[in-house]
């Protein structure tokens, strides 16, 4: 661990310019006769260790090991930049959630204040129509990188044993993500957003038995009614992200646990000894 | 001694060896412990869950009270043209809460019948609201047609599916009477011979099995 090496001789403060607390304690007890041993070395610089930062929140909570776990991990020949879709899916989530949190500071989810809000945001807040835009674009980059990394996972049949529970996890993100986009469409409150939510839930109602009801759910009545943007709104920005970050932090942990596999053009090799047998 | 307990396969802790059993004891205090830890935890988090589900689920159940809103004099309404009228469904959402409705005064040449069948069918209000995926249909008067711009849904005079994807006539409202204005009120679905049944969302069938499908919701209002 390199440490900054200070000057060895510093000015000296006028006596008495220097609280007595500030002023330097005397020596440990090993050190005073001013003789080193080995021994008092050892001890001396094993106190003095582990002084910074890092290694201070190491110390107590050996997260070293669990970042080297992560991230030191061997990955097959073969990796390409295909392998990098799934990081890119999860920085536009980040990027979603990171937008949405500051968007949430100017939108009001009441039906007659909804629109008007949005209107300032594009309109008159600093940045307002780059950081909306970054959200509303991300949200279909996201959804193209999710299929991106869908098919690359499938064709490359990253699918199969022992990943199959990764999988599965991952076509709930996917799920999720669309319920994200469904909710999302329609705060701004236009024309568009609320005419696309009257069809999306009304789809939603075609499903038989228990699609009535659903309807009933999303719009928390039997019309589209005083709470329904609200509730959307709670779906949107607290329900699903929730379990998002969730699911995405156990799908990381099975890609670290279970890591990559090699593209499927790439042959099994045979250890050499092996291969000189088989001739 | 640890294989000598792990030999006895008794029900009783005693017999286990365990010490400090009582007699004719079989659940131990380990399981008990553990047992009622998971009860108070489960007991804990249903504590908190299930009142907000039953919140967050309230609306499916809620019985809506039925509204009548006054669209102007019985003089407007003829029985040969409709007229389109424009009123309040959903209170306190502004604009967003309005919705149309075409209206005429029941017509024994159309309407089949020489009287109307209940005193709500003296005036008949067909719904904007398209039985596809619910965007809202205009009344062509050239055509004779109420159309729908989203899917191609095509209706005739009655609101009866002349083509396109809906999969049922053009919903209804109650209608009334009252000093000389026209009131309208709930709204009602109809299949395709035009029978009433409680109001269904859009893309749900009436005939055949489809009443039974998409079962009417608790949230209709009693008229």
């Amino acid at each position: 661990m390199p440490r900054i090496k200070l000057p060895s001789k510093l000015p000296s403060p006028p006596p008495g310019a220097v609280p007595k607390s500030l002023q330097p304690s005397p020596g440990r007890p090993q050190e005073g006769n001013g003789k080193k041993s080995l021994k008092d070395k050892v001890i001396h610089d094993g106190t003095e260790a582990g002084t910074t930062v890092v290694d201070w929140v190491d110390e107590r909570t050996s997260l070293s090991g669990a970042l080297r776990w992560t991230l030191f991990r061997k990955v097959p020949k073969g990796t390409n930049w295909f392998y990098t879709l799934g990081s890119a899916t999860l920085f536009a989530f980040l990027n979603q959630a990171v937008t949405g949190v500051f968007l949430a500071m100017y939108y009001d989810p009441s039906p007659t204040r909804a629109y008007e809000s949005i209107r300032f945001v594009t309109n008159e807040a600093f940045l307002g129509e780059f950081v909306r835009g970054m959200h509303k674009w991300g949200s279909s980059v996201m959804v193209i990188l999710i299929f991106l990394h869908m098919a690359r996972v499938f064709f490359f049949g990253a699918y199969k044993y022992p990943r199959e529970l990764n999988w599965v996890i991952g076509v709930t993100l996917l799920i999720l993500t669309m319920t994200m986009a469904f909710t999302g469409y329609l705060l701004p409150f236009d024309q568009r957003s609320y005419w696309a939510t009257i069809v999306g839930v009304n789809i939603n109602g075609t499903g038989a038995f228990i699609g009535p009801y659903l309807s009933d759910f999303l719009r928390a009545g039997p019309d589209f009614g005083a709470t329904t943007l609200s509730r959307f709104y709670a779906i949107h920005m607290m329900l699903i992200p929730g379990a998002i970050a969730a699911l995405i932090g156990a799908h990381l942990y099975l890609v670290a646990k279970l890591g990559t596999t090699a593209p499927p053009w790439l042959k099994v090799e045979s250890e050499p000894e092996l291969r000189e047998q088989e001739v | 001694m640890p294989d000598k307990r792990e030999n006895i396969k008794s029900r009783y802790a005693e017999d286990r060896e365990i010490p400090g059993a009582y007699e004719g004891e079989t659940v131990t205090r380990r399981r008990f412990m553990v047992g009622t830890t998971h009860l108070a935890g489960a007991g804990a988090a249903l504590a908190f869950t299930l009142p907000a589900l039953a919140f967050a689920l309230g609306p499916v159940f809620e019985r809506r009270p039925a509204t009548w809103e006054d669209v102007g004099p019985i003089t407007a309404f003829n029985p040969n043209s409709y007229v389109p009228v424009n009123f309040t469904q959903t209170p306190g959402i502004g604009d967003v809460g309005r919705t149309t409705a075409y209206v005429r005064r029941f017509n024994p040449s159309i309407d089949g019948g020489q009287e109307p069948r209940d005193q709500y069918e003296a005036y008949i209000a067909i719904s904007t609201r398209c039985a596809h995926l619910g965007c809202p249909v205009r009344y062509v008067a050239a055509a004779q047609r109420f159309i729908c711009p989203c899917h191609g849904g095509v209706y005739d005079n009655l609101g009866k599916v002349n083509g396109g994807p809906p999969v049922r006539p053009l919903d209804r409202f109650y209608t009334r009477v009252r000093a000389g204005h026209l009131q309208i009120g709930p709204r009602f679905s109809v299949n395709s011979e035009l029978n009433r049944f409680a109001p269904r969302d859009p893309g749900e069938p009436l005939d055949g099995i489809g009443q039974y499908l998409y079962p009417a919701r608790f949230s209709t209002p009693k008229p």
